[in-house]
């Protein structure tokens, strides 16, 4: 598999060259949210904020309203937590083309609690007029900033960073409200975000090797959700869907297929890989993966106790996964 | 009362306009058996003087009738219209005007008036359902333009307001009227903080200094002083002036920008003009009558006004 060095840090430096609306607002994290290559390359195009949120998100109200594209930049909590009602009232309320980029999304932190972003799809997706888009590879990094940009109204993008994968072809990029299947299959539909859709990737592969087969999507549009594709998958498997998210089970991909199924009345079990309803604390990402159970072998264990049979894989079956150093020329810092 | 004469002096006007900003709020509270009083006795002044001498603002043909609430923004709602329709067209040389405590609308909607910018019966829709002249303020209300009923975030989006208007040239500035209660929120401070590093010079400040809060008088509930200390350290340029006295409150609004974002602290009284809400220190925030006869004080009150003439 082919991994990628801040592809954001490059990406948005040729993009945002024939874009000159386009302004990058950060609050102390440049490095850390790898615009410093913008900062350096459009330096009158950058503007620094400090570590002050509230006022940056009703300041980026402000410069959309006159016609300005703020892509606002730092760790996800520190956007949705920190100033919510900054969002909700000076950015959502009057649907301005405000793009927020989230870093850290859940696990991919050793950060802790303070700095891992658990519940922002729940708490984001309650605005109206918001769209959440989350990224899952290099592709989607590289082909959100076009999905945003043309969104009339706010964006918060669920951003990853330093080493990723590659798990999409350069020429197969995110869409808006477009789901990209993986995988067909009969038994399963399995609906991943994020991270965990490479997680998803390794273990579908042994799974199909004992007899399972697994119709695997991978979701970017969070919302607005377009339910149609995915619920007459459901309709037609065997033993229902899962879903595989780096997000609290609460209010996330989870929720929104929950909601989905309920309103179109479709009778199939929904099971949920996430965060069960708990913070979690400073580890690798491999680590927490495994310990709050949303990678690979978390999947082929639900799929065991569904089926009811243990297919004995090892996790040496597994395709390898890249380990990002926990210091690397790729991250600012160890974060 | 809208028509101007020719021979009035500009220092008239600002007292005329002032005096019905009394009048129509007072008059206002007691039809509805409550109001934001307090903050048209001490803004009043400010307020015309904004209107009528401070602010470079676009003409209107004739004063605007308050519609229907128009819907929310959003990407699909083309009837949505802003409430600065009524500070006049859009302009790059025309200053913008910023109410940021948004409940101070009911001042703003009888300034208007005044000023014949909004028709004479618009405060017959405030707060009705399915109106825009609305209690607290929102950005299609009339004399507003975006949402700051949520304290402390005006000032945060008036800034980026002007950021922009700096990046395209634009000559008119961006007026802001503040109250001093709204000041003790962090994002005020952050704010502050961020128009003075970017030098946001174009952005005039006018603080309604009354000293009382919805809880209160503000030293009892959070103090905020010495509140022009605090801004100059945070690189503001900062006057404190006697928030009643119309010659200063003007004379300010015409200085040249230096690279720092200007503050005019006023200092005001709660009761000024009505000095009957005097007995009901401290809760001046919201009055409300609790009996006839009070609400017959208020009555007589609004009558010894009238009869004085105002101005």
């Amino acid at each position: 598999m082919e991994i990628l060095s801040k592809v954001h840090a490059k990406n948005l430096v040729a993009w945002a060259k024939d874009k000159p609306n386009v302004f990058v607002l950060s609050a102390d994290l440049t490095s850390s949210t790898e615009i410093d290559l913008f900062r350096d390359t459009y330096p009158e195009r950058f503007i620094s904020m400090g570590i002050a949120e509230q006022n940056m998100l009703s300041f980026a109200g402000g410069l959309a309203r006159e016609g300005f594209i703020p892509f606002v930049h730092t760790f996800a909590v520190f956007i949705y937590r920190r100033a919510f009602d900054q969002i909700a009232m000076s950015v959502s309320y009057p649907n301005l083309p405000v793009k927020m980029f989230g870093f850290l999304p859940g696990v991919t932190t050793p950060g802790g609690a303070t700095h891992q972003a658990i519940e922002d799809i729940a708490v984001m997706r309650a605005l109206p007029n918001m769209t959440i888009l989350e990224c899952g590879d290099a592709t989607d990094v590289e082909s959100v900033l076009d999905v945003a940009y043309e969104v009339n109204g706010p964006v918060y993008i669920r951003m990853i960073r330093g080493e990723i994968p590659r798990l999409f072809a350069s020429s197969d990029v995110m869409r808006l409200g477009k789901i990209r299947t993986i995988s067909h299959g009969k038994d399963f539909v399995l609906l991943s975000t994020g991270i965990c859709t490479e997680e998803a990737m390794r273990a579908v592969k042994v799974l199909e090797s004992h007899g399972v087969s697994i119709h695997h999507m991978h979701v970017t549009t969070l919302k607005p959700f377009n339910a149609q594709e995915v619920l007459d998958s459901i309709a037609s498997s065997k033993y229902g869907v899962i879903t595989m998210e780096n997000h609290s089970i609460i209010g996330g991909l989870g929720s929104i297929i929950a909601e989905s199924m309920a309103e179109a009345g479709l009778g199939k079990k929904l099971y949920r890989i996430g965060l069960r309803d708990t913070y979690l604390h400073g580890a690798s990402r491999q680590y927490l993966m495994r310990e709050y159970g949303i990678d690979a072998m978390a999947l082929i264990s639900q799929i065991e106790s569904i089926v009811g049979e243990k297919f004995g894989i090892d996790e040496t079956e597994l395709p390898k996964i890249h380990i990002t150093p926990v210091h690397s020329d790729s991250k600012a810092e160890a974060l | 009362m809208n028509t101007k004469d020719c021979n009035v002096t500009w220092q008239e006007e600002v007292r005329r306009v002032a005096y019905g900003i009394r009048r129509r709020v007072l008059e206002h509270t007691i039809k509805n058996g409550g109001g934001y009083l307090s903050q048209a006795c001490s803004s009043a002044e400010i307020m015309a003087t904004l209107y009528t001498k401070v602010m470079n603002l676009g003409k209107l043909d004739s004063p605007l009738i308050p519609g229907q609430f128009p819907g929310v923004p959003g990407p699909n709602n083309p009837n949505y219209t802003s409430g600065a329709i009524y500070n006049g067209p859009n302009g790059p040389e025309y200053d913008r005007f910023f109410l940021s405590p948004s409940q101070y609308a009911l001042v703003v909607y009888a300034a208007l008036i005044e000023v014949g910018r909004m028709a004479e019966n618009g405060l017959d829709h405030f707060n009705k359902d399915g109106s825009i002249v609305e209690m607290i303020g929102a950005e299609h209300s009339p004399g507003m333009e975006v949402m700051t009923g949520s304290l402390g975030q005006g000032i945060s989006q008036a800034a980026g307001i002007a950021m922009a208007r700096k990046l395209k040239g634009e000559t008119g500035r961006v007026v802001l009227f503040l109250s001093d209660g709204e000041c003790q929120s962090g994002q005020f401070w952050e704010a502050v903080q961020a128009i003075s590093y970017h030098k946001l010079d174009n952005i005039l400040a006018y603080v309604d200094i009354n000293g009382y809060q919805c809880d209160g008088k503000m030293t009892s509930v959070m103090n905020i002083e010495p509140f022009d200390k605090r801004l100059e350290a945070f690189g503001a340029r900062v006057y404190r002036i006697d928030g009643h006295n119309i010659e200063a409150i003007a004379a300010l609004g015409s200085l040249k920008p230096d690279g720092r974002p200007t503050f005019i602290l006023c200092d005001t009284n709660p009761c000024k003009g009505i000095e009957i809400l005097e007995k009901r220190i401290p809760k001046l925030h919201y009055i409300r009558f609790a009996n006839t006869d009070e609400k017959k004080q208020f009555e007589d009150a609004l009558k010894v006004l009238e009869s004085q003439g105002g101005y």
